[in-house]
């Protein structure tokens, strides 16, 4: 088994001196006997990065709460040095939530990346176009109708996350989906389950209406083990799924027709992806209900750190389980009151739009 | 598509007048509990102390003028953003404008213990107003305003406001269940002390539509061209958003967000009247307190006895227009 890893820079060949021409980025490649992986040098070096703060942010995290650790005992408690109380505290109470946040941070952040790649606009977002409004009516049911268990929650959240995405894609179909169509069917079927979801919460009592909406707004309170290994086993396949069709993804980019002739197969990609990033949402938000806006941001940001010319998916996921772990960390010790991480991330989203609007303002003038 | 002529126009609105007329006796008249016609003509016009005429007087016929004046208000809003941005998916619901607005009485309300309809429709004109200037600037790209990016940005500035009310309501419980029926969008249980303090600002806003809806119909065809008329741009456009600030925060403090409406409507009025803006703005304002009521008096009869605020109902006959009005070969008509 040969592993080659070689950087290459083109160097100019014909061009006059002096004359500074663009041949591309710098490039890895990693070479197996079946599979080659190319990779930019800058997205590597991006991911890099964004891991050791993930690593560093995370630490910090097992460190804080009433019981506060200094960092060597975190990382003797994680390579199993400790025992006792301090082991306890690591590695059974706080380590599940910061593991929940980094692997449904990256998985909102590759769902989001999906859909803004696909509907080529930086605005799509799954929670923008219902998806996770549908999660939350299939909580909702299982909460306030049948008062079920928690597995049963998931199955509810899961299944009305899933239901709407069908709805919504055949509702978008007329020989073929086109991404603004889907958008604008998408905010309508949001609107009517938004509306249903008010409903449910306006006929319970106001204990069940508090826990319902509570969940609603996204927490990873109660976070345990069992949880996050279901939760993760299950992102582990979608994020699989996703990077084996990151590659057509960014070639539907150029447009149905270009990828067509490039030898895409547009329909069961697309398909693909749809699956791939609602799945996602909806395996989050039956977790943890809904945390906004992660999967709007994130790649964007992702895009800017990596200077990509289009999404990509594995810096995407690196801003986004950042982002949940910080959101997380900030609505568990800094806010006044331990807020749903949900809440946070809403202002996170509410930061990015008066960005994005400023930067538009200044392009004008 | 064929359009009325001017005779036609005239009789179709006197029609849409009779039938206002006929839906707000129907939604004093019908409700949980059967009261006769001849009680109710009683209760309006020879009151006594009798139980039924207390529901008539006290119930039915404040929401039936909440309705009025609410569904008057939306429809007048629908019609003046789909003009000014030219965009046939524009509602002040979509747009977050709604959110805005009950964001900001939520902010006066749960926050600053304003309690008063004085006080935070002031919030909600402000809520209303930024909401819509912020759409407006988000929504335009450099080679003009692009209908999906304005209805994505408005989207997203109303979850991101809807998350923040959530929010507030959630660290405070008193507040929650105080607005939980309002955040609904419902013209029950709406006294008509609500409405008064807003009524003059209606006016102005019909007034300034009115003055608006010339130009508008110049700058249908383009700046350049509307410019080329003798359009003054700038001051339309001013005039247009105040009118529309005024008539959705309004809306929106008197009964919570309620959506679609402004969607639905200006567009059956432009399928009557063509692409005249005085003809749809004046159709709009009678089909649009048709609708909220004809929606209002759905919600009551469905889940007989308990009943669906009206928002709700509106949310779910809007919805599927807007996804017909997508679907549609051509997604503009304006």
């Amino acid at each position: 088994m040969s592993t080659g890893v070689s950087s290459a820079r083109r160097r100019s060949t014909g061009g006059a001196p002096g004359e500074q021409v663009d041949f591309g980025r710098r490039v890895l490649v990693l070479r197996r006997r079946r599979i080659a992986v190319r990779l930019e040098w800058r997205s590597v070096v991006v991911c890099a990065v964004l891991a050791l703060a993930v690593a560093c942010l995370a630490v910090l995290a097992l460190m804080t709460g009433s019981y506060q650790l200094s960092p060597g005992q975190v990382v003797s408690a994680l390579t199993g040095g400790e025992t006792g109380l301090v082991h306890d505290i690591v590695v059974e109470w706080r380590l599940p939530r910061v593991v929940a946040a980094l692997v449904f941070g990256a998985a909102l952040g590759v769902s989001g990346a999906v859909f803004q790649s696909m509907l080529r606009n930086p605005l799509a977002d799954p929670g923008v176009i219902g998806f996770s409004q549908g999660s939350y009516t299939g909580a909702l049911i299982v909460i306030l109708l049948v008062n079920g268990t928690y597995m049963q929650l998931v199955g509810g959240a899961l299944l009305g996350g899933m239901a709407t995405a069908i709805l919504v894609y055949v509702l978008a179909y007329r020989r073929g989906v086109k991404g603004f169509r889907l958008i604008i069917v998408g905010i309508g079927v949001s609107a009517m389950l938004g509306s249903l979801n008010t409903w449910l919460i306006l006929k319970a009592d106001l204990k069940a209406a508090m826990a319902a909406a509570a969940w609603g707004a996204g927490s990873l309170n109660g976070v345990s083990w069992d949880r996050v290994v279901i939760g993760g086993a299950c992102i582990a396949v979608l994020l699989l799924l996703a990077a084996m069709l990151s590659r057509p993804m960014r070639q539907l980019e150029l447009g149905d027709d270009v990828a067509a002739s490039q030898g895409v197969r547009v329909s069961p990609v697309r398909l693909g992806l749809v699956v791939a990033g609602v799945a996602l949402t909806a395996t989050v938000t039956a977790a943890s209900g809904p945390i906004a806006f992660i999967s709007l941001v994130a790649p964007q940001i992702a895009r800017r750190l990596a200077r990509t010319a289009g999404i990509t998916l594995a810096p995407a996921a690196f801003v986004g389980a950042l982002l949940c772990l910080a959101a997380d960390y900030i609505a568990q010790h800094i806010a006044p009151t331990p807020l749903p991480v949900g809440i946070i991330t809403v202002m996170l989203g509410g930061g990015y739009l008066g960005w994005l609007l400023f930067t538009e303002a200044r392009r004008r003038l | 598509m064929t359009v009325a002529g001017p005779r036609r126009r005239l009789l179709g609105l006197v029609t849409a007048l009779l039938v206002l007329l006929a839906l707000s006796v129907l939604s004093v008249v019908i409700g949980s509990t059967a009261i006769p016609p001849s009680v109710v003509w009683d209760a309006l016009f020879h009151p006594s102390a009798d139980i039924d005429q207390f529901a008539i007087r006290d119930y039915r016929l404040p929401r039936t003028i909440v309705g009025l004046v609410v569904g008057v208000a939306l429809g007048l809003s629908g019609a003046l953003i789909q003009a000014l941005t030219r965009n046939p998916l524009a509602d002040p619901g979509i747009f977050g404008v709604h959110a805005g607005a009950s964001f900001a009485v939520t902010v006066a309300v749960g926050v600053l213990g304003v309690r008063d309809i004085q006080g935070y429709m002031w919030f909600a004109f402000a809520g209303a107003l930024i909401v819509t200037l912020m759409v407006l600037a988000l929504g335009s790209t450099r080679q003009g305003r692009s209908p999906v990016v304005m209805v994505l940005a408005g989207v997203c500035v109303g979850a991101v406001l809807g998350g923040a009310r959530e929010a507030l309501q959630l660290t405070n419980p008193d507040a929650f269940d105080a607005m939980r029926s309002w955040n609904a969008g419902s013209i029950v249980g709406r006294p008509l002390d609500l409405v008064w303090p807003i009524l003059p600002f209606f006016a102005v806003a019909l007034g300034l539509a009115l003055a608006v809806s010339g130009p508008l119909n110049a700058m249908a065809l383009g700046d350049e061209l509307a410019a080329a008329q003798g359009v003054r741009l700038a001051r339309t456009r001013v005039l247009a958003i105040i009118a529309l600030t005024l008539l959705a925060g309004g809306a929106t403090a008197i009964a919570g967000p309620i959506g679609f409406v402004g969607l639905m409507v200006p567009h059956v009025a432009r399928w009557f009247v063509g692409p005249h803006q005085r003809w749809i703005f004046a159709y709009s304002v009678l089909l649009a307190p048709s609708l909220l009521l004809s929606s209002d008096i759905l919600g009551r009869i469905v889940m007989h006895p308990s009943e669906i605020p009206v928002g709700i109902v509106t949310a779910f006959v809007g919805a599927p227009v807007l996804i017909a009005l997508v679907r549609r070969k051509k997604a503009s008509g304006l």
